[in-house]
Protein backbone atom coordinates (compact mmCIF):
# COMPACT_ATOMS: atom_id res chain seq x y z
CA UNK A 1 0.00 0.00 0.00
CA UNK A 2 1.42 3.39 -1.01
CA UNK A 3 0.64 6.68 0.65
CA UNK A 4 0.58 9.70 -1.63
CA UNK A 5 0.49 13.35 -0.65
CA UNK A 6 -0.58 15.56 -3.51
CA UNK A 7 -0.08 19.33 -3.62
CA UNK A 8 -0.76 19.87 0.04
CA UNK A 9 -1.01 23.47 1.18
CA UNK A 10 -2.33 24.68 4.46
CA UNK A 11 -2.97 27.95 6.21
CA UNK A 12 -4.22 28.88 9.66
CA UNK A 13 -6.13 32.14 9.25
CA UNK A 14 -3.58 34.35 7.50
CA UNK A 15 -0.46 32.31 8.16
CA UNK A 16 0.58 29.92 5.43
CA UNK A 17 1.94 26.80 7.12
CA UNK A 18 2.63 24.42 4.26
CA UNK A 19 2.89 25.12 0.59
CA UNK A 20 2.49 22.66 -2.25
CA UNK A 21 3.95 19.49 -0.81
CA UNK A 22 3.86 16.32 -2.88
CA UNK A 23 5.59 13.03 -2.25
CA UNK A 24 4.82 9.36 -2.04
CA UNK A 25 5.73 6.66 0.40
CA UNK A 26 6.23 3.14 -0.98
CA UNK A 27 5.91 -0.17 0.80
CA UNK A 28 8.76 -0.93 3.16
CA UNK A 29 10.21 2.53 2.80
CA UNK A 30 11.08 4.97 5.58
CA UNK A 31 10.84 8.62 4.65
CA UNK A 32 12.29 11.01 7.19
CA UNK A 33 10.97 14.55 7.24
CA UNK A 34 13.23 17.18 8.76
CA UNK A 35 12.86 20.89 9.03
CA UNK A 36 13.25 23.81 11.43
CA UNK A 37 10.78 24.15 14.28
CA UNK A 38 7.42 25.55 13.27
CA UNK A 39 7.75 24.47 9.63
CA UNK A 40 4.62 22.34 9.81
CA UNK A 41 6.17 18.86 9.84
CA UNK A 42 3.83 17.55 12.51
CA UNK A 43 0.85 19.18 10.78
CA UNK A 44 1.84 17.42 7.58
CA UNK A 45 1.91 14.11 9.44
CA UNK A 46 -1.58 14.71 10.80
CA UNK A 47 -2.81 15.28 7.25
CA UNK A 48 -1.21 12.02 6.18
CA UNK A 49 -3.03 10.17 8.95
CA UNK A 50 -6.38 11.87 8.38
CA UNK A 51 -6.46 13.62 11.75
CA UNK A 52 -6.67 17.04 10.12
CA UNK A 53 -7.63 18.32 6.67
CA UNK A 54 -5.36 20.54 4.55
CA UNK A 55 -6.78 23.70 2.99
CA UNK A 56 -5.66 22.49 -0.42
CA UNK A 57 -4.52 19.19 -1.85
CA UNK A 58 -5.26 15.71 -0.60
CA UNK A 59 -3.72 12.52 0.68
CA UNK A 60 -4.41 9.26 -1.14
CA UNK A 61 -3.66 5.60 -0.56
CA UNK A 62 -3.00 3.34 -3.49
CA UNK A 63 -3.29 -0.43 -3.37
CA UNK A 64 -4.69 -2.64 -0.66
CA UNK A 65 -3.28 -2.82 2.86
CA UNK A 66 -1.81 -6.21 3.80
CA UNK A 67 -4.37 -8.81 4.84
CA UNK A 68 -5.06 -8.66 8.57
CA UNK A 69 -4.16 -5.00 8.89
CA UNK A 70 -6.60 -3.60 11.44
CA UNK A 71 -5.53 0.02 11.14
CA UNK A 72 -3.51 0.58 7.95
CA UNK A 73 -2.29 4.06 8.91
CA UNK A 74 -1.06 4.15 12.50
CA UNK A 75 0.52 6.91 14.57
CA UNK A 76 3.33 6.85 17.09
CA UNK A 77 3.25 10.06 19.11
CA UNK A 78 6.06 12.10 20.61
CA UNK A 79 4.53 12.10 24.08
CA UNK A 80 3.60 8.39 23.87
CA UNK A 81 -0.16 9.01 24.40
CA UNK A 82 -0.59 6.09 26.79
CA UNK A 83 -3.70 5.95 28.93
CA UNK A 84 -2.44 6.29 32.51
CA UNK A 85 -5.34 4.20 33.80
CA UNK A 86 -4.40 1.18 31.75
CA UNK A 87 -1.41 -1.10 32.20
CA UNK A 88 1.08 -1.64 29.38
CA UNK A 89 -0.94 -4.63 28.27
CA UNK A 90 -4.23 -2.74 28.66
CA UNK A 91 -2.94 0.06 26.47
CA UNK A 92 -2.20 -2.41 23.70
CA UNK A 93 -5.55 -4.12 24.22
CA UNK A 94 -7.39 -0.81 23.88
CA UNK A 95 -6.84 -0.65 20.14
CA UNK A 96 -7.92 -4.29 19.60
CA UNK A 97 -11.11 -4.24 21.65
CA UNK A 98 -13.25 -2.73 18.92
CA UNK A 99 -12.22 -5.23 16.28
CA UNK A 100 -14.07 -8.51 15.80
CA UNK A 101 -11.39 -10.82 17.18
CA UNK A 102 -11.78 -13.81 19.45
CA UNK A 103 -10.38 -13.59 22.96
CA UNK A 104 -7.73 -16.08 21.96
CA UNK A 105 -6.62 -14.09 18.92
CA UNK A 106 -6.51 -10.93 20.98
CA UNK A 107 -4.37 -12.51 23.70
CA UNK A 108 -2.08 -13.93 21.05
CA UNK A 109 -1.56 -10.53 19.38
CA UNK A 110 -0.93 -8.80 22.73
CA UNK A 111 1.57 -11.41 23.88
CA UNK A 112 3.27 -11.33 20.48
CA UNK A 113 3.77 -7.57 20.22
CA UNK A 114 4.89 -7.30 23.84
CA UNK A 115 7.47 -9.99 23.17
CA UNK A 116 8.61 -8.26 19.99
CA UNK A 117 9.21 -5.02 21.87
CA UNK A 118 10.81 -6.89 24.80
CA UNK A 119 8.06 -5.86 27.18
CA UNK A 120 6.68 -9.26 28.22
CA UNK A 121 7.89 -8.81 31.79
CA UNK A 122 6.22 -5.42 32.08
CA UNK A 123 2.77 -6.32 30.78
CA UNK A 124 1.14 -5.46 34.11
CA UNK A 125 3.04 -2.23 34.78
CA UNK A 126 1.29 1.15 34.92
CA UNK A 127 2.64 3.83 32.58
CA UNK A 128 3.81 5.92 35.56
CA UNK A 129 6.08 3.04 36.59
CA UNK A 130 7.79 2.93 33.19
CA UNK A 131 10.70 5.05 31.99
CA UNK A 132 10.30 7.21 28.90
CA UNK A 133 11.95 4.63 26.67
CA UNK A 134 9.73 1.86 27.99
CA UNK A 135 6.64 4.00 27.47
CA UNK A 136 7.56 4.60 23.86
CA UNK A 137 8.15 0.86 23.45
CA UNK A 138 4.62 0.27 24.74
CA UNK A 139 3.36 2.82 22.22
CA UNK A 140 5.29 1.04 19.45
CA UNK A 141 3.89 -2.32 20.60
CA UNK A 142 0.42 -0.80 20.44
CA UNK A 143 1.10 0.44 16.91
CA UNK A 144 2.42 -2.96 15.83
CA UNK A 145 -0.59 -4.79 17.28
CA UNK A 146 -2.90 -3.41 14.58
CA UNK A 147 -0.48 -4.56 11.90
CA UNK A 148 -0.13 -1.21 10.14
CA UNK A 149 0.82 -0.74 6.51
CA UNK A 150 2.23 2.71 7.25
CA UNK A 151 3.51 4.08 10.55
CA UNK A 152 3.42 7.80 11.04
CA UNK A 153 5.99 8.66 13.68
CA UNK A 154 5.90 12.16 15.10
CA UNK A 155 9.28 12.79 16.73
CA UNK A 156 8.97 9.46 18.54
CA UNK A 157 12.37 9.75 20.24
CA UNK A 158 12.44 13.47 21.00
CA UNK A 159 11.15 13.17 24.55
CA UNK A 160 13.87 10.67 25.47
CA UNK A 161 17.40 11.11 26.72
CA UNK A 162 20.20 10.50 24.24
CA UNK A 163 21.18 7.03 25.49
CA UNK A 164 17.63 5.75 25.43
CA UNK A 165 17.28 7.29 21.99
CA UNK A 166 20.25 5.29 20.69
CA UNK A 167 18.87 2.06 22.11
CA UNK A 168 15.42 2.64 20.72
CA UNK A 169 16.85 3.56 17.33
CA UNK A 170 18.64 0.20 17.27
CA UNK A 171 15.35 -1.44 18.20
CA UNK A 172 13.56 0.32 15.36
CA UNK A 173 16.23 -0.77 12.87
CA UNK A 174 15.93 -4.37 14.11
CA UNK A 175 12.19 -4.17 13.89
CA UNK A 176 12.32 -2.83 10.34
CA UNK A 177 14.69 -5.68 9.45
CA UNK A 178 12.02 -8.15 10.50
CA UNK A 179 8.78 -6.42 9.57
CA UNK A 180 9.68 -4.12 6.65
CA UNK A 181 7.04 -1.63 7.68
CA UNK A 182 6.87 1.64 5.82
CA UNK A 183 7.04 4.79 7.85
CA UNK A 184 6.98 8.51 7.69
CA UNK A 185 9.36 9.69 10.38
CA UNK A 186 9.18 13.32 11.44
CA UNK A 187 12.14 14.54 13.42
CA UNK A 188 14.32 17.55 14.03
CA UNK A 189 17.25 15.31 14.86
CA UNK A 190 19.49 14.89 11.81
CA UNK A 191 21.28 11.84 13.25
CA UNK A 192 17.95 10.02 13.51
CA UNK A 193 17.07 11.03 9.98
CA UNK A 194 20.27 9.68 8.41
CA UNK A 195 20.11 6.56 10.56
CA UNK A 196 16.52 5.58 9.74
CA UNK A 197 15.55 7.31 6.51
CA UNK A 198 15.75 5.77 3.07
CA UNK A 199 14.79 9.16 1.82
CA UNK A 200 15.02 12.43 3.69
CA UNK A 201 12.71 15.31 2.84
CA UNK A 202 14.12 18.64 3.92
CA UNK A 203 11.43 21.22 4.56
CA UNK A 204 12.06 24.94 4.49
CA UNK A 205 10.90 27.27 7.22
CA UNK A 206 7.28 28.45 7.27
CA UNK A 207 5.53 28.13 4.90
CA UNK A 208 7.06 24.65 4.65
CA UNK A 209 8.11 23.56 1.19
CA UNK A 210 10.18 20.59 0.13
CA UNK A 211 13.61 22.14 -0.23
CA UNK A 212 15.51 19.00 -1.07
CA UNK A 213 15.23 15.22 -1.11
CA UNK A 214 18.26 13.23 -0.03
CA UNK A 215 18.40 9.51 -0.73
CA UNK A 216 20.68 7.21 1.23
CA UNK A 217 21.47 3.87 -0.37
CA UNK A 218 23.18 2.18 2.57
CA UNK A 219 20.83 -0.52 3.97
CA UNK A 220 19.50 0.35 7.43
CA UNK A 221 21.09 -2.50 9.40
CA UNK A 222 24.55 -1.65 8.02
CA UNK A 223 24.44 2.05 8.70
CA UNK A 224 25.96 1.70 12.13
CA UNK A 225 29.23 0.67 10.47
CA UNK A 226 29.15 3.39 7.85
CA UNK A 227 29.49 6.38 10.10
CA UNK A 228 32.14 7.80 7.75
CA UNK A 229 29.72 7.91 4.81
CA UNK A 230 26.82 9.19 6.87
CA UNK A 231 28.69 12.03 8.53
CA UNK A 232 29.03 14.12 5.33
CA UNK A 233 25.32 13.63 4.56
CA UNK A 234 24.42 14.80 8.03
CA UNK A 235 26.70 17.80 7.59
CA UNK A 236 25.15 18.60 4.23
CA UNK A 237 21.68 18.44 5.77
CA UNK A 238 22.79 20.75 8.53
CA UNK A 239 24.24 23.36 6.15
CA UNK A 240 20.95 23.18 4.28
CA UNK A 241 18.97 23.63 7.43
CA UNK A 242 21.15 26.08 9.31
CA UNK A 243 20.04 29.14 7.40
CA UNK A 244 16.41 28.04 7.59
CA UNK A 245 16.66 27.35 11.30
CA UNK A 246 18.30 30.67 11.94
CA UNK A 247 15.69 32.52 9.92
CA UNK A 248 12.88 30.59 11.62
CA UNK A 249 14.36 31.51 14.97
CA UNK A 250 14.43 35.20 14.06
CA UNK A 251 10.88 35.01 12.73
CA UNK A 252 9.62 33.76 16.06
CA UNK A 253 11.23 36.72 17.80
CA UNK A 254 9.78 39.20 15.30
CA UNK A 255 6.29 37.73 15.52
CA UNK B 1 43.48 18.17 46.86
CA UNK B 2 39.93 17.53 47.90
CA UNK B 3 40.78 16.19 51.31
CA UNK B 4 42.60 19.23 52.50
CA UNK B 5 42.85 19.59 56.24
CA UNK B 6 41.16 22.76 57.44
CA UNK B 7 43.78 25.37 58.06
CA UNK B 8 43.28 28.72 59.64
CA UNK B 9 42.27 30.43 56.42
CA UNK B 10 39.58 27.90 55.43
CA UNK B 11 38.06 27.32 58.88
CA UNK B 12 37.45 30.99 59.11
CA UNK B 13 35.52 31.05 55.87
CA UNK B 14 33.75 27.67 56.07
CA UNK B 15 30.09 27.48 57.02
CA UNK B 16 27.51 24.88 56.31
CA UNK B 17 25.02 25.85 53.64
CA UNK B 18 21.81 26.54 55.57
CA UNK B 19 18.95 24.10 54.86
CA UNK B 20 16.09 26.02 53.28
CA UNK B 21 13.98 23.27 51.78
CA UNK B 22 11.76 22.51 54.80
CA UNK B 23 7.98 22.65 54.85
CA UNK B 24 5.34 22.83 52.13
CA UNK B 25 5.02 19.06 52.11
CA UNK B 26 2.13 17.07 53.47
CA UNK B 27 3.14 14.32 55.81
CA UNK B 28 0.69 11.76 57.12
CA UNK B 29 0.23 12.10 60.84
CA UNK B 30 -2.34 9.57 61.92
CA UNK B 31 -2.94 10.33 65.57
CA UNK B 32 -3.22 14.11 65.44
CA UNK B 33 -6.84 14.18 64.24
CA UNK B 34 -8.28 11.85 66.90
CA UNK B 35 -6.18 13.51 69.63
CA UNK B 36 -7.51 16.98 68.79
CA UNK B 37 -11.02 15.57 68.72
CA UNK B 38 -10.73 13.74 72.04
CA UNK B 39 -8.96 16.67 73.71
CA UNK B 40 -11.73 19.03 72.65
CA UNK B 41 -14.40 16.69 74.00
CA UNK B 42 -12.38 16.29 77.21
CA UNK B 43 -12.14 20.04 77.80
CA UNK B 44 -15.83 20.44 77.02
CA UNK B 45 -16.78 17.71 79.51
CA UNK B 46 -14.42 19.16 82.12
CA UNK B 47 -15.85 22.63 81.58
CA UNK B 48 -19.40 21.35 82.02
CA UNK B 49 -18.58 19.37 85.16
CA UNK B 50 -16.77 22.23 86.84
CA UNK B 51 -19.53 24.67 85.93
CA UNK B 52 -17.43 26.86 83.64
CA UNK B 53 -19.82 26.01 80.81
CA UNK B 54 -23.41 26.52 81.90
CA UNK B 55 -25.69 23.52 81.15
CA UNK B 56 -28.22 25.98 79.71
CA UNK B 57 -25.71 27.22 77.15
CA UNK B 58 -24.26 23.86 76.16
CA UNK B 59 -24.99 20.38 77.53
CA UNK B 60 -22.04 18.18 78.43
CA UNK B 61 -20.93 15.58 75.90
CA UNK B 62 -21.90 12.88 78.37
CA UNK B 63 -25.48 14.19 78.36
CA UNK B 64 -25.56 14.13 74.59
CA UNK B 65 -24.24 10.56 74.76
CA UNK B 66 -27.07 9.82 77.16
CA UNK B 67 -29.60 11.18 74.67
CA UNK B 68 -27.99 9.11 71.97
CA UNK B 69 -28.13 5.92 74.02
CA UNK B 70 -31.80 6.63 74.74
CA UNK B 71 -32.31 6.75 71.00
CA UNK B 72 -30.52 3.44 70.59
CA UNK B 73 -32.47 1.77 73.39
CA UNK B 74 -35.87 2.87 72.16
CA UNK B 75 -34.90 1.81 68.65
CA UNK B 76 -35.78 5.26 67.34
CA UNK B 77 -32.23 5.86 66.09
CA UNK B 78 -32.62 3.22 63.39
CA UNK B 79 -35.99 4.63 62.35
CA UNK B 80 -34.53 8.14 61.97
CA UNK B 81 -31.37 6.89 60.32
CA UNK B 82 -33.28 4.68 57.92
CA UNK B 83 -35.55 7.51 56.84
CA UNK B 84 -32.65 9.94 56.43
CA UNK B 85 -30.29 7.56 54.66
CA UNK B 86 -33.01 6.47 52.23
CA UNK B 87 -33.63 10.08 51.24
CA UNK B 88 -29.95 10.85 51.11
CA UNK B 89 -29.07 7.86 48.93
CA UNK B 90 -32.06 8.30 46.62
CA UNK B 91 -31.60 12.06 46.19
CA UNK B 92 -27.84 11.92 45.82
CA UNK B 93 -27.99 9.05 43.33
CA UNK B 94 -30.59 10.75 41.14
CA UNK B 95 -28.74 14.07 41.28
CA UNK B 96 -25.36 12.52 40.56
CA UNK B 97 -26.49 10.28 37.71
CA UNK B 98 -28.39 13.09 35.99
CA UNK B 99 -25.53 15.49 36.73
CA UNK B 100 -22.94 13.23 35.14
CA UNK B 101 -25.18 12.72 32.09
CA UNK B 102 -25.79 16.43 31.59
CA UNK B 103 -22.16 17.30 32.40
CA UNK B 104 -20.95 14.77 29.83
CA UNK B 105 -23.21 16.15 27.13
CA UNK B 106 -22.06 19.70 27.90
CA UNK B 107 -18.48 18.46 27.69
CA UNK B 108 -19.02 16.56 24.45
CA UNK B 109 -21.49 18.56 22.37
CA UNK B 110 -21.05 22.21 21.48
CA UNK B 111 -24.81 22.70 21.19
CA UNK B 112 -25.42 21.34 24.69
CA UNK B 113 -22.64 23.56 26.02
CA UNK B 114 -24.01 26.67 24.36
CA UNK B 115 -27.54 25.91 25.53
CA UNK B 116 -27.10 24.42 28.98
CA UNK B 117 -23.89 25.80 30.50
CA UNK B 118 -25.34 29.31 31.08
CA UNK B 119 -28.49 27.75 32.53
CA UNK B 120 -26.42 25.70 34.97
CA UNK B 121 -24.48 28.80 36.00
CA UNK B 122 -27.74 30.65 36.55
CA UNK B 123 -29.42 27.94 38.60
CA UNK B 124 -26.44 26.67 40.62
CA UNK B 125 -26.29 29.61 43.08
CA UNK B 126 -30.01 29.47 43.94
CA UNK B 127 -30.35 27.99 47.44
CA UNK B 128 -32.47 24.92 46.88
CA UNK B 129 -33.99 25.36 50.34
CA UNK B 130 -35.68 28.48 49.05
CA UNK B 131 -37.39 26.37 46.42
CA UNK B 132 -38.68 23.83 48.92
CA UNK B 133 -42.26 25.16 48.82
CA UNK B 134 -42.18 24.78 45.04
CA UNK B 135 -40.90 21.24 45.33
CA UNK B 136 -43.68 20.47 47.80
CA UNK B 137 -46.26 21.63 45.26
CA UNK B 138 -44.58 19.72 42.43
CA UNK B 139 -43.59 16.52 44.18
CA UNK B 140 -45.92 16.37 47.18
CA UNK B 141 -45.31 16.85 50.87
CA UNK B 142 -44.09 13.27 51.26
CA UNK B 143 -40.78 11.76 50.17
CA UNK B 144 -40.89 13.31 46.71
CA UNK B 145 -40.14 16.89 47.69
CA UNK B 146 -37.36 15.85 50.08
CA UNK B 147 -35.63 13.65 47.54
CA UNK B 148 -36.08 16.32 44.86
CA UNK B 149 -34.43 18.97 47.06
CA UNK B 150 -31.39 16.76 47.60
CA UNK B 151 -31.31 15.70 43.95
CA UNK B 152 -31.40 19.30 42.70
CA UNK B 153 -28.76 20.32 45.20
CA UNK B 154 -26.33 17.61 44.10
CA UNK B 155 -27.13 17.89 40.40
CA UNK B 156 -25.48 21.24 39.71
CA UNK B 157 -22.08 20.74 41.35
CA UNK B 158 -21.89 17.34 39.64
CA UNK B 159 -22.62 18.89 36.23
CA UNK B 160 -19.88 21.46 36.71
CA UNK B 161 -17.34 18.93 38.01
CA UNK B 162 -18.11 16.57 35.14
CA UNK B 163 -17.77 18.96 32.26
CA UNK B 164 -14.73 20.54 33.88
CA UNK B 165 -13.25 17.04 34.00
CA UNK B 166 -14.12 16.36 30.36
CA UNK B 167 -12.53 19.66 29.33
CA UNK B 168 -9.35 18.68 31.10
CA UNK B 169 -8.92 15.30 29.41
CA UNK B 170 -5.64 15.31 27.51
CA UNK B 171 -6.48 16.06 23.86
CA UNK B 172 -3.58 13.96 22.61
CA UNK B 173 -5.19 10.89 24.17
CA UNK B 174 -8.41 11.59 22.26
CA UNK B 175 -6.39 12.11 19.08
CA UNK B 176 -4.63 8.84 19.76
CA UNK B 177 -7.97 7.02 20.08
CA UNK B 178 -9.17 8.54 16.81
CA UNK B 179 -5.92 7.67 15.05
CA UNK B 180 -6.47 4.02 15.92
CA UNK B 181 -9.97 4.19 14.51
CA UNK B 182 -11.74 3.78 17.85
CA UNK B 183 -15.49 4.33 17.45
CA UNK B 184 -16.99 7.39 19.14
CA UNK B 185 -18.55 5.47 22.01
CA UNK B 186 -15.23 3.80 22.81
CA UNK B 187 -13.42 7.14 22.85
CA UNK B 188 -16.03 8.40 25.33
CA UNK B 189 -16.15 5.28 27.49
CA UNK B 190 -12.48 4.35 27.53
CA UNK B 191 -10.71 7.70 27.25
CA UNK B 192 -12.95 10.63 28.18
CA UNK B 193 -14.87 9.11 31.10
CA UNK B 194 -11.84 7.66 32.91
CA UNK B 195 -9.99 10.91 32.23
CA UNK B 196 -12.78 12.94 33.81
CA UNK B 197 -13.21 10.55 36.73
CA UNK B 198 -10.85 12.28 39.21
CA UNK B 199 -12.79 15.50 38.76
CA UNK B 200 -16.16 13.71 38.99
CA UNK B 201 -15.08 12.08 42.25
CA UNK B 202 -13.95 15.31 43.83
CA UNK B 203 -17.28 16.76 42.73
CA UNK B 204 -18.98 13.85 44.49
CA UNK B 205 -17.23 14.82 47.72
CA UNK B 206 -18.70 18.29 47.53
CA UNK B 207 -22.15 17.17 46.42
CA UNK B 208 -22.33 14.63 49.27
CA UNK B 209 -21.80 17.38 51.83
CA UNK B 210 -24.39 19.54 50.11
CA UNK B 211 -26.78 16.57 50.19
CA UNK B 212 -26.43 16.23 53.97
CA UNK B 213 -27.03 19.94 54.49
CA UNK B 214 -30.13 19.84 52.31
CA UNK B 215 -31.36 16.66 53.98
CA UNK B 216 -31.82 18.44 57.28
CA UNK B 217 -33.49 21.41 55.62
CA UNK B 218 -35.88 19.17 53.70
CA UNK B 219 -36.75 17.10 56.76
CA UNK B 220 -37.68 20.17 58.73
CA UNK B 221 -40.93 20.35 56.79
CA UNK B 222 -43.48 17.59 57.10
CA UNK B 223 -41.25 14.73 58.12
CA UNK B 224 -42.18 12.40 60.95
CA UNK B 225 -38.89 10.53 61.03
CA UNK B 226 -35.39 11.48 60.01
CA UNK B 227 -32.44 13.14 61.69
CA UNK B 228 -33.57 16.56 60.49
CA UNK B 229 -37.01 16.10 62.02
CA UNK B 230 -35.43 14.85 65.23
CA UNK B 231 -33.08 17.84 65.43
CA UNK B 232 -35.92 20.26 64.69
CA UNK B 233 -38.09 18.70 67.39
CA UNK B 234 -35.24 18.76 69.91
CA UNK B 235 -34.55 22.37 69.00
CA UNK B 236 -38.11 23.51 69.46
CA UNK B 237 -38.22 21.80 72.88
CA UNK B 238 -34.81 23.24 73.75
CA UNK B 239 -33.67 19.68 74.46
CA UNK B 240 -30.09 20.61 73.76
CA UNK B 241 -28.67 17.21 74.62
CA UNK B 242 -30.84 15.64 71.92
CA UNK B 243 -29.96 18.41 69.50
CA UNK B 244 -26.24 17.77 69.99
CA UNK B 245 -26.81 14.02 69.65
CA UNK B 246 -28.62 14.54 66.33
CA UNK B 247 -25.98 16.89 65.00
CA UNK B 248 -23.27 14.39 66.02
CA UNK B 249 -25.09 11.72 64.01
CA UNK B 250 -25.07 13.99 60.95
CA UNK B 251 -21.39 14.60 61.28
CA UNK B 252 -20.81 10.85 61.60
CA UNK B 253 -22.78 10.31 58.39
CA UNK B 254 -20.62 12.96 56.75
CA UNK B 255 -17.45 11.23 57.93
CA UNK B 256 -18.69 7.87 56.65
CA UNK B 257 -19.62 9.28 53.24
CA UNK B 258 -16.25 11.00 52.98
CA UNK B 259 -14.53 7.76 53.87
CA UNK B 260 -16.56 5.82 51.30
CA UNK B 261 -15.65 8.29 48.57
CA UNK B 262 -12.02 8.07 49.67
CA UNK B 263 -12.22 4.28 49.28
CA UNK B 264 -13.79 4.71 45.85
CA UNK B 265 -10.95 7.03 44.86
CA UNK B 266 -8.36 4.50 46.00
CA UNK B 267 -10.13 1.80 44.02
CA UNK B 268 -10.88 3.67 40.83
CA UNK B 269 -7.76 5.82 40.68
CA UNK B 270 -5.30 3.15 41.81
CA UNK B 271 -3.15 3.83 38.74
CA UNK B 272 -2.07 7.18 40.16
CA UNK B 273 0.06 6.09 43.09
Amino acid sequence: MDLIAQNISHRYDDTAVLSDISFSLGAGEIVAIIGPSGCGKSTLLRFLGGLERPTEGAVYVEGEPPAGSLNPITFVFQDFALLPWRTAEGNVRLVLEDHPLSAGERNEIVADVLARTKLSDFAGAWPRQLSGGMKQRVAIARALSVNPAVMLMDEPLSALDSQTRELLMDDLVDLWGRERFSACYVTHNLAEAVRLGHRILVLSRRPGQIKDVVEIDIPLPERENHAAELAPIERRLWTMMREEARAADRELIDA
Amino acid sequence: MLERAPDAATTKARREVPFRGAGFQNKRIWLAGPIVFIALLGFWELGSRTGVISPIALPAPSEAMGALSDLVETGMLWRHLEASLTRLVAGWTIGTVCGIAVGLSIGLFSLARAGLAPLVSALFPIPKIALLPLFIIWFGIGEGSKIATIAFGTFFPTVIATYGGVDNVDRTLIRMGQSFGLPWRSVVRKIILPGALPSILSGARISASIAIILLVAAEMIGAEYGLGAYILMAGSLFALDQLIAGVAMLSIIGLCVGWLIGRAECRLLDYRT
